[in-house]
């Protein structure tokens, strides 16, 4: 498989100057995601009006796959509502860990650059830490943080 | 053993690196396409065709559980696997054979220690020196001794080019000091610590010293009686053997006075319901019917290596490691983390600006295997301020072309991410 398929622009782009990679003083919820086999560490804030997410944001240190998809999953997000961030965890889980599982891929805008870590067990987990750890925050505020191990 | 590291980078000593590869069946493949580049020696080493045909020959014409029968084949089974254990006691330099102990690996031996040793005869408070760069195998083991009777780890720190920091370790000692628990090779930085210099002076405070060796003894001669070492842990993987067999070297007086660290069969004498005995070293520390075939094919290994030379090995090692410094030096934006005056071969670096991970995935695909990660040494990442290394990692059978290969691998990270 072409290594292009795997670092499209769009993740190299987004691993460069990664979108909304900052603190939210006032989050509402606040979780932190790990992943011991690389040791990628993320912090995802979250700030909720209502059901309404109004500002999302993440930090920490990872690969190119796991910042690129925190920062396209807080761009995609923000403005968004709870309901609508859990279905989206649904869509971007199956497609980054089943073949053809997406109806509408196209729907999917920009994430969908990131399917084509499918073809890469190892780095699977890379990409899915954010989500993991978005649905975390959502369903259950003040775990203790996510560990995709 | 002598730690002596004479290097003359413009020497590539008289070693024929390609003659011994091609012993190594898998060496031969490609992968993505590409020839493989095998460089995380360090996570494991590759198997030799004479290993593997005596782990295949062991269940194709001798199996037998040992020790039991009177039948021909359990005899025949005993004598290969007691045969092993000969050969393990050769290759360190052990007094005898009751000091060699088969276990699964370094980790395990290191357990045997900590549970059998330790924890009967320490108490609250005691201390134990450990050191910043040691493997998790090597720091875990003492933390569940301080959650279980309170022994207390005291750390020798390392310096930004990761040896021992100097003059720190012999401060740590105290009345309080039980046990010096110390990589021999750091896995993650590749230094070479001065073992010997510092079992003499945990002696003298009356102390003993665990080495691990799981990285010291596919790469250098190890002695243990001209270390003088209490306790050598090390493991059959890394040293061109099967996986799950390892070693505890530890000296005759000391095993004798330690309790079984597992029960069952074969570690007994005699076993009544009032109470049972214990069979003599080194079986009592062998509970269970042990790994046989993996013992077997861990003796030729050794003979393996016996018939290239440890001490040509290291030479040759040394000489290549120079070589691979030199040239990762040359990548742009690249920094080697670890450079001790005394290291093995490891080379374990970061990029600016690309995680290893990232580094990883793309050298695999121009077919180099190294190690990215935390490499089971999470203090020394601290230490260096930094989540994770790429790790490459040499054996006998590398050369400079799979050096080459993996800078010239490296340039196309440095593409993917321009």
């Amino acid at each position: 498989m072409d290594l292009k398929e795997l670092y499209k622009d769009v993740i190299v782009d987004h691993n460069r100057s990664p979108r909304n990679f900052r603190k939210i003083p006032d989050a509402t919820r606040i979780q932190e995601g790990f992943n011991p086999l690389c040791g990628d560490k993320l912090t995802v804030y979250l700030k909720l009006d209502g059901e309404r997410i109004s500002d999302l944001s993440f930090e920490g240190s990872g690969c190119a796959i796991s910042v690129a998809s925190a920062s396209l999953m807080s761009e995609r997000l923000k403005g968004k509502t709870v309901m609508e961030a859990q279905q989206l965890f649904d869509r971007m889980h199956a497609l980054l860990t089943r073949e053809g599982m997406d109806s509408d891929p196209e729907s999917l805008g920009k994430l969908a650059v990131l399917s084509g870590v499918r073809e890469y067990p190892s780095r699977v987990k890379c990409a899915t830490l954010c989500w993991h750890t978005l649905k975390n925050v959502l369903e259950h505020p003040g775990n203790p943080p996510v560990s995709t191990e | 053993m002598n730690a002596r590291h004479d290097r003359n980078p413009l020497l590539m000593p008289d070693f024929d690196a390609p003659h011994w590869r091609r012993d190594f069946p898998i060496l031969q493949q490609q992968v993505h396409g590409k020839p493989l580049v095998y460089l995380d020696n360090a996570a494991t080493s590759q198997k030799p065709q004479a290993v593997i045909a005596a782990v295949a020959g062991y269940y194709e014409k001798l199996n037998a559980n040992v020790h039991r029968g009177v039948h021909q084949l359990s005899e025949l089974a005993t004598a290969a696997y007691e045969g092993a254990r000969e050969k393990l006691r050769r290759f360190v330099n052990a007094a005898s054979l009751k000091e060699i102990i088969f276990v699964r690996g370094a980790t395990e031996a290191i357990n045997l220690v900590a549970q059998s040793y330790g924890r009967g005869r320490f108490q609250g408070g005691d201390e134990i020196i450990l050191s910043e760069m040691e493997h998790h195998s090597n720091i875990v083991p003492w933390q569940l001794l301080h959650e279980q009777m309170g022994a207390v780890l005291k750390i020798v720190p390392i310096t930004d080019a990761g040896e021992l920091e100097p003059g720190a370790y012999e401060k740590l000692f105290t009345s309080r000091t039980r046990l010096v628990a110390l990589a021999h090779v750091s896995n993650a930085l590749g230094s070479i610590n001065p073992v010997k210099k510092m079992i003499v002076h945990a002696h003298q405070h009356g102390v003993p010293v665990l080495l691990d060796g799981a990285q010291a003894v596919p790469h250098l001669p190890v002695d243990v009686r001209d270390l003088d070492c209490d306790f050598y842990a090390f493991s059959g993987h890394k040293m061109f053997g099967p996986t799950g067999i390892g070693v505890l070297y530890a000296k005759e007086a000391l095993l004798a006075e330690m309790p079984p660290y597992q029960g069952g069969g074969d570690m007994i004498r005699t076993v009544r319901f009032t109470g049972s005995t214990w069979n003599e070293l080194p079986h009592k520390f062998e509970a269970g019917t042990p790994n046989i075939a993996g013992s077997i094919g861990l003796g030729a290994a050794v003979d393996y290596l016996e018939s290239i030379g440890m001490l040509s090995i290291q030479n040759y090692e040394q000489a290549l490691l120079e070589y691979g410094t030199q040239r990762l030096q040359t990548v742009k934006n690249l920094r080697l983390v670890g450079t001790a005056r005394h290291k093995a071969g490891v080379l374990s670096f970061v990029m600016e600006g690309i995680h290893p991970h990232d580094i990883g995935t793309i050298v695999d695909q121009e077919g180099v295997a190294i190690r990215t990660g935390h490499h089971c040494a999470m203090p020394v990442m601290e230490h260096f301020r930094i989540p994770a290394t790429a790790r490459a990692s040499l054996a006998f059978y590398n050369t400079r072309e799979d050096i080459d290969a993996l800078v010239q691998a490296l340039e196309k990270v440095r593409e993917v991410f321009r």
